[in-house]
C-alpha cells in the first residue's frame, strides 16, 4: 500500500494514500469532530462539522469529503474553526432538543432526577434513549458550547410506533443521512429516502407508510447508524448504559456473525452486531433484535420433569440421570438413537457423538440442520475435492468479478451474504441469479435466469457444454489439478440445446450468455443454497457446481470458489464433530477399518462399524422398526402439528428423552425431560459456513436449573460407568477434539480470544486456512463428475398441473423454536399465501386475495391467492412452513436430505365462506 | 396496474437519469403521482419506492393527490402582499371553500400561493392556469371564478 506524509496540527503523520483528511487524522490520533461520517459509508460532508483549513486551501472544506495528499499541512482546531463549528452546531441543534447537552448539571445527573424533559417525553439526560453513547453530546463538549444563541423549535411530530422492533423519533433527527446511506449502500434495501426539502425535508418512506410496507427488512444497521437517537431499539429504549459488553456467536444461521451481548445487572439488555466478525458491524433481525426474547421466555424449561404413570412430576438431576442411566443400559447398539438440533456447541455435538458410539456403541446419532439441508454439499464437496466446507472465505465476495447465486433467496436466508454481495455489485461485480423465484436481489442482477424448478443439472451442464466448446475453459488448471475430465467431457454431449430449452425452459442464448460471463470475468465465486440441495438429485446438483468452479480453474484463488449457505447455526460443527451417521469426527467413514482404528484408540474402546441410521431414516415411520429408545437433543420436528403417524410412532417408543430448553408438542410425549441452557449462558465453540471455529460465551446466569448439553451427557455417561466423559468445562473438551481432529489441531480458547481461527489449522502457531486448496486437493486431484439429467420424482401432470416450490421466510428459521418465541418476529412471519402468476389465474378464475385450496398427493391446504409476477406461469410458491403437509418427502439417496423444493399440487377457488376462516 | 400508466410506463426506456422525466410524463398525463405509480416505477427503475417518493417529494412540481381541473395561484411576493394579496387570497378561499395548497371537492380548482410572478408592477395579481389577472379586487374574484366554473 502506497503511502503519503502530510502534516496535522503540526505533528508530521503518514497515512494510506487514497485516505481522507478526516482517516489521516483519525489514524493519527487527532480528533475531529463529526456527525455525518461512518467509516463504512462513502463521505456525505452533510454536517460540516469536521472542517479544517488546509495550507494553500482556499475556505473551510470538509476533511471528510477531502483526500489527503503528500506535504498537505491542516489545522483542524484553530480559533476560527472552532468558532465557525460552533454556529454550525448551533444551527444543527436548533432542531434538536439541546438541554440534555448542555445542561449544567450533567455531571451530577443521575437515574431518575429531576431534569430537563427531552422533547414530549419524560426523561432526563440519564434515561436517554440513546442509553447515554450520544455522539451529539461528545461533540458539543469539543466544541465547547455552554449557551445556545439560537432558540430550539421543536417539529412536534408525532413518535412512529407502527412498526416492529424500531421507535422512530423523528423530532431528535438531525439530517446527517447516515441511515439513509446504511440502508443504501450496506444493505442495498433504501427502505427509507430523504422526503421533501428545506424546512420540511425529513427522513421517511414512501407515502409515510410504516417500515414493513416500504421493504424494511430490520436489520437494525440504521438503528445502529443513527447518532441522536431518532431511531431506537424500542425494546432497548431507555435502559440506559450497559454495565458489560460480553462477545459471542449467533445462534442463528451458519455464517456465524459477532454480536456484542449488552449485560447490565446480569441481564441481556440488547444485541448489538460487532465490527470484528465476518457481519463488519452488520446483522440481520434475528442477531439483531430476537436475541434476548428466547432467552428470557417465560414457557422456559427450569427442571427435569419425569413422567410417571402419566404424571409429569418434576425431579432433581440426581433422580433424573440415575433413571436415565439405568433405563438406557438396556437399549444398546441398533435399538437406540440420538438426534442433535439447534444451538448446540461443538462440545456438544462432540460430547453426543461420542456418547452414542463409545456408550451406546450406536452409529444411530444424527444431526437435523444438515440432513435437511446440506448434506448433499457434505457428500459432493467430499467427492470432488476430498473435503466439505465453503473453500473460500465470506469477505472474499465483497471483491469478486463475478458471482453466480443459484437457488438462494439470499435476502431471507443469508442477509450477511446478502451484503456482501451488493459490496461486490457496487464494485461493478456481475452478478448471474439463477431462482425459479423472482428474489429482491434481482435488482442488482446482470442476469437473472428463471428456469424450472429442479432442472438445474441440465442448465449447469448446458454452460458448461458452452464454456469447453467456445475454449473458455482453464485447461492449464484441468491438466495440472483435476482428473476425469475426459469422461465429464463425453457426458456433456447428452446436453444437447434443444434439449436444455426443453427441460429449463430457458432460451439457449441466455444459457450462452451467463456461460461466458461467468467463465471471462474472473475470480468468480458460486454461492448456493437450499434450492440446490433440497431435491431428489441435491449431491448431483452439487457436484455440477464443483464441475463448473473446476472448470473455469475457479479454486484456490482470492475471491473464488463454492459458498454453500448454511442455514442452520452450527451445522458445520455438527459435521466436522462426527454427529453425523456416516461419519466418525473428521469426516471418517464409519464403515471404513482406518477410521474405527483410529477413533477405538482415542477413546479407548471398541467401535461398532455398522453404519448408521440418518434423521431421515429414523423419523420415516415405516422403515425404523428397531428403534426403542430415542434421545432428542432440540426439537427436531419440522411440522406442526404432528402427523398422526409421527406421534403413534413417539408414543409407542420405550423410552423417548427430550433435552431442549422449551416444552413442544414432542416434550409432552416424553418419559424424561431435560432443561438446556441456551447459547448466553453456556461456553463453547461454533463453526462457521466458512470453517471459523468461534466463541460462544457465557453472558448470564444459568435460567431456572437448566445445564448446557455437555454436561448433561457427560452426567449420564458417568452413571452408566463410561470412562472418558469427565470435563469440568468446555475448554477441557476442545482439547480432547484437537486430538481426534488433525484440523482443529491448533485450536485453543486462549487462541480464540482474539478471535475465531478457520480450520484447517494444524498447530498452535498456524493461522488458520482462508482459502481451501490453494496447490493441491484434499484428495490431491480434483475429481470431475459425469453427470446424467434426472427430473424431478413429482412432475405437474393432469390432476396436479402446477409445480409448488417452497421459500425460507427471513423471520424464521426452520423448526421455528427461537423465532416462534419473538413477538414481533411472528408478526412479520410468512403469511398464509400462495404466489400465483396472473396467466394461471385467468384460467382457474381466481383473484388476488381470494380464498384458495392447495392440494398435493399428500394433503391439502386452505390460504389465500397473491396474484404476482415473482413466479411464472404454471409455478406457485409458499412458504415452506405453512406448505410442509403438501411437500414431497421423498429422499435424495445418497445424502438423505428431503425433495422440499418441487412438488405437484392444484389449486381450486374454495366455496367456503371467507370470514370462516382466520387466516 | 391501470391501462393508461402501463401505457405510460411501457414505452420508456429504463436507463439512470431518466426518473424526473418519467414522473413528469406521469403527472401530465395522471395529472397526479398515484401511489401505484410510484411503485410501478420503482419496480422498473429497479429502485426502492422510499427512493422515488424522496426524489419526487423534493420537487415542488410533482404532487401525489388528485389534482383538479384548474390551478389557482395568488401572489403572495413583496408587492402584491402591499397591495392586499393576503385579502385576495382570503377571498379566494372563501369562495372556492379550500384553503391554500388544497383541491375543491370536485376537483374543479387547486389553490396554491407564489412568492412572486415577477410582474410586480400590475400587483396585486392571480393567476388561473396560465391567465394573469392584474390589479386585482376582491369584488372581481368571484367574477374571474365564474368563469372557469
Amino acid at each position: 500500500m502506497e503511502k503519503i506524509t502530510l502534516t496535522i496540527d503540526g505533528e508530521e503523520t503518514v497515512a494510506k494514500k487514497g485516505a481522507t483528511v478526516l482517516e489521516a487524522a483519525k489514524e493519527a490520533g487527532v480528533y475531529i469532530p463529526t456527525l455525518c461520517n461512518q467509516s463504512s459509508l462513502s463521505p456525505f460532508g452533510a454536517c460540516r462539522l469536521c472542517i479544517v483549513q488546509i495550507e494553500k486551501m482556499r475556505g473551510f472544506p470538509s476533511s471528510c469529503t477531502t483526500p489527503a495528499t503528500n506535504g498537505m499541512v491542516v489545522h483542524t482546531n484553530t480559533t476560527r474553526i472552532q468558532e465557525l463549528r460552533r454556529g454550525l452546531l448551533e444551527m444543527i441543534l436548533s432542531e434538536h432538543p439541546y438541554f440534555c447537552a448542555i445542561c449544567e448539571r450533567r455531571e451530577r445527573c443521575e437515574a431518575f432526577s429531576p431534569g430537563i424533559q427531552k422533547t414530549s417525553m419524560v426523561v432526563g439526560c440519564h434515561t436517554c434513549p440513546k442509553k447515554g453513547i450520544c455522539e451529539l453530546q461528545k461533540v458539543v463538549e469539543y466544541i465547547g458550547l455552554n449557551n445556545m444563541s439560537l432558540t430550539y423549535h421543536p417539529r412536534e411530530l408525532p413518535i412512529l410506533r407502527d412498526s416492529p422492533f424500531i421507535d422512530r423519533d423523528y423530532n431528535l433527527c438531525i439530517l446527517c443521512g447516515r441511515c439513509v446511506r446504511v440502508c443504501h449502500e450496506s444493505i442495498g434495501v433504501s427502505a427509507i429516502a430523504f422526503t421533501y426539502r428545506g424546512s420540511k425535508a425529513l427522513v421517511g418512506t414512501a407515502f409515510g407508510h410504516s417500515l414493513q410496507d416500504s421493504g424494511c427488512q430490520f436489520c437494525g444497521a440504521c438503528v445502529d447508524a443513527c447518532p441522536s437517537g431518532s431511531l431506537i431499539e424500542r425494546a432497548a429504549k431507555w435502559k440506559g448504559e450497559y454495565d458489560q459488553l460480553i462477545p459471542t456467536t449467533c445462534p442463528y444461521c451458519g455464517i456465524g456473525c459477532q454480536l456484542n451481548l449488552e449485560i447490565k445487572n446480569n441481564k441481556i439488555d440488547a444485541s448489538a452486531p460487532s465490527e470484528d466478525g465476518v457481519n463488519q458491524g452488520l446483522a440481520c433481525v434475528k442477531g439483531r433484535f430476537a436475541i434476548k426474547e428466547p432467552i428470557y421466555h417465560p414457557s422456559r424449561l427450569k427442571s427435569p420433569l419425569i413422567k410417571r404413570n402419566e404424571k409429569v412430576e418434576t425431579a432433581t438431576w440426581e433422580e433424573t440421570t440415575n433413571l436415565i442411566a439405568d433405563k438406557l443400559t438396556n437399549y444398546k447398539s441398533d435399538q437406540f438413537a440420538l438426534i442433535c438440533s439447534d444451538t448446540c456447541t461443538n462440545e456438544d455435538y462432540y460430547i453426543a457423538q461420542k456418547f452414542a458410539r463409545v456408550v451406546m456403541k450406536s452409529n444411530n446419532i444424527d444431526h437435523k440442520s444438515s440432513r435437511l439441508s446440506h448434506s448433499p454439499s457434505l457428500f459432493s464437496l467430499i467427492q470432488s475435492f476430498g473435503s466439505p466446507g465453503m473453500t473460500n472465505s465470506i469477505s472474499e465476495i465483497g471483491n469478486a468479478a463475478c458471482i453466480l447465486l443459484i437457488g438462494s433467496n439470499t435476502s431471507s436466508d443469508n442477509p450477511i451474504i446478502r451484503a456482501n454481495i451488493i459490496k461486490a455489485v457496487n464494485k461493478g461485480a456481475k452478478l448471474i441469479i439463477i431462482n425459479p423465484r423472482r428474489i429482491n436481489l434481482c435488482h442488482f442482477s446482470s442476469s437473472w435466469l428463471q428456469p424450472l424448478p429442479g432442472s438445474d443439472v441440465a442448465l449447469l451442464m448446458g454452460m458448461m457444454q458452452v464454456i469447453v466448446d467456445e475454449n473458455l475453459a482453464d485447461l492449464s488448471f484441468i491438466e495440472e489439478r483435476c482428473e476425469n475430465f475426459g469422461e465429464f467431457k463425453e457426458a456433456l454431449r447428452n446436453f444437447t440445446p434443444d434439449f436444455i430449452e426443453k427441460v429449463s425452459g430457458i432460451d439457449w442464448k441466455q444459457v450462452v450468455e451467463i456461460a461466458r460471463t461467468y467463465a471471462r470475468q474472473k475470480p468468480g465465486v458460486i454461492i448456493y443454497g437450499t434450492g440446490i440441495t433440497q431435491h431428489f438429485h441435491g449431491t448431483n446438483n452439487v457436484l455440477a457446481l464443483c464441475n463448473l468452479a473446476m472448470l473455469t480453474g475457479n479454486l484456490g484463488n482470492p475471491s473464488s470458489g463454492i459458498y454453500p449457505l448454511e442455514g442452520e447455526n452450527n451445522a458445520h460443527g455438527a459435521c466436522d464433530m462426527g454427529a453425523v451417521a456416516e461419519f466418525y469426527p473428521d469426516y471418517q467413514p464409519v464403515n471404513t477399518e482406518a477410521g474405527k482404528a483410529k477413533y477405538e484408540k482415542i477413546w479407548e474402546c471398541t467401535l461398532n462399524s455398522e453404519p448408521g441410521m440418518t434423521f431421515s431414516d429414523i423419523f420415516n415411520t415405516e422403515a425404523n422398526p428397531q428403534i426403542k429408545a430415542l434421545y432428542l437433543i432440540g426439537n427436531p420436528i419440522f411440522n406442526h402439528p404432528l402427523p398422526d403417524k409421527l406421534r403413534n410412532w413417539l408414543q409407542e417408543l420405550e423410552l423417548l428423552i427430550v433435552q431442549d430448553c422449551f416444552p413442544s408438542e414432542i416434550s409432552q410425549l416424553a418419559h424424561v425431560v431435560l432443561p438446556t441452557s441456551s447459547f448466553a449462558e453456556k461456553d463453547g465453540t461454533f463453526t462457521s459456513a466458512e470453517r471459523k471455529v468461534q466463541r460462544v460465551r457465557k453472558a448470564i446466569r444459568t435460567i431456572g436449573d437448566s445445564k448446557p448439553d455437555w454436561q448433561i451427557i457427560c452426567q449420564i455417561a458417568e452413571k452408566m460407568g463410561a470412562k472418558g466423559f469427565h470435563f469440568d468445562n468446555p475448554s477441557q473438551i476442545m482439547e480432547e477434539i484437537t486430538t481426534a481432529i488433525p484440523n482443529y489441531s491448533g485450536i485453543s480458547y486462549e487462541r480464540l480470544e482474539n478471535g475465531g481461527l478457520q480450520w484447517p489449522c494444524p498447530n498452535s502457531n498456524h493461522q488458520g486456512t482462508s482459502i481451501l486448496y490453494p496447490d493441491n486437493f484434499a484428495n490431491g486431484k480434483g475429481k470431475f463428475t459425469a453427470l446424467k439429467y434426472q427430473p424431478s420424482t413429482e412432475l405437474p401432470d393432469n390432476n396436479y398441473p402446477l409445480i409448488l416450490i417452497t421459500e425460507y421466510s427471513l423471520y424464521h428459521l426452520y423448526t421455528e423454536v427461537l423465532t416462534s418465541k419473538v413477538r414481533d418476529l411472528e408478526m412479520l412471519g410468512p403469511k398464509k399465501i400462495v404466489e400465483i402468476n396472473p396467466n394461471d389465474v385467468t384460467k382457474l378464475g381466481i383473484n388476488d386475495g381470494d380464498l384458495v385450496k392447495v392440494s398435493s398427493r399428500r394433503g391439502e391446504l386452505n390460504v389465500r391467492a397473491k396474484v404476482t409476477e415473482v413466479v411464472a406461469p404454471g409455478i406457485v410458491s409458499m412458504n415452506l412452513h405453512i406448505a410442509e403437509s403438501l411437500i414431497n418427502p421423498i429422499i435424495d439417496p445418497i445424502s438423505k436430505t428431503p425433495e422440499f423444493k418441487v412438488c405437484a399440487v392444484k389449486i381450486e377457488k374454495t366455496s367456503l365462506e371467507n370470514k370462516c376462516i382466520n387466516l | 396496474m391501470s391501462g393508461k400508466l402501463a401505457e405510460i410506463l411501457n414505452i420508456h426506456k429504463w436507463e439512470k437519469g431518466t426518473l424526473i422525466f418519467i414522473l413528469q410524463k406521469v403527472q401530465r398525463e395522471l395529472g397526479y403521482i398515484s401511489e401505484e405509480a410510484i411503485s410501478e416505477i420503482a419496480k422498473r427503475a429497479r429502485i426502492s419506492i422510499s427512493e422515488v417518493f424522496g426524489v419526487a417529494s423534493f420537487y415542488s412540481q410533482f404532487h401525489f393527490t388528485p389534482r383538479g381541473k384548474h390551478t389557482v395561484k395568488v401572489c403572495l411576493g413583496t408587492s402584491c402582499h402591499v397591495q392586499g394579496g393576503p385579502r385576495i387570497l382570503e377571498a379566494v378561499e372563501r369562495e372556492l371553500g379550500i384553503k391554500a395548497g388544497e383541491t375543491t371537492k370536485d376537483y374543479k380548482f387547486n389553490l396554491e400561493t407564489v412568492a412572486c410572478f415577477g410582474c410586480c408592477a400590475l400587483s396585486p395579481v392571480i393567476v388561473v392556469d396560465k391567465t394573469v389577472y392584474s390589479r386585482m379586487t376582491t369584488k372581481r374574484v368571484k367574477e374571474i371564478l365564474r368563469l372557469y366554473q
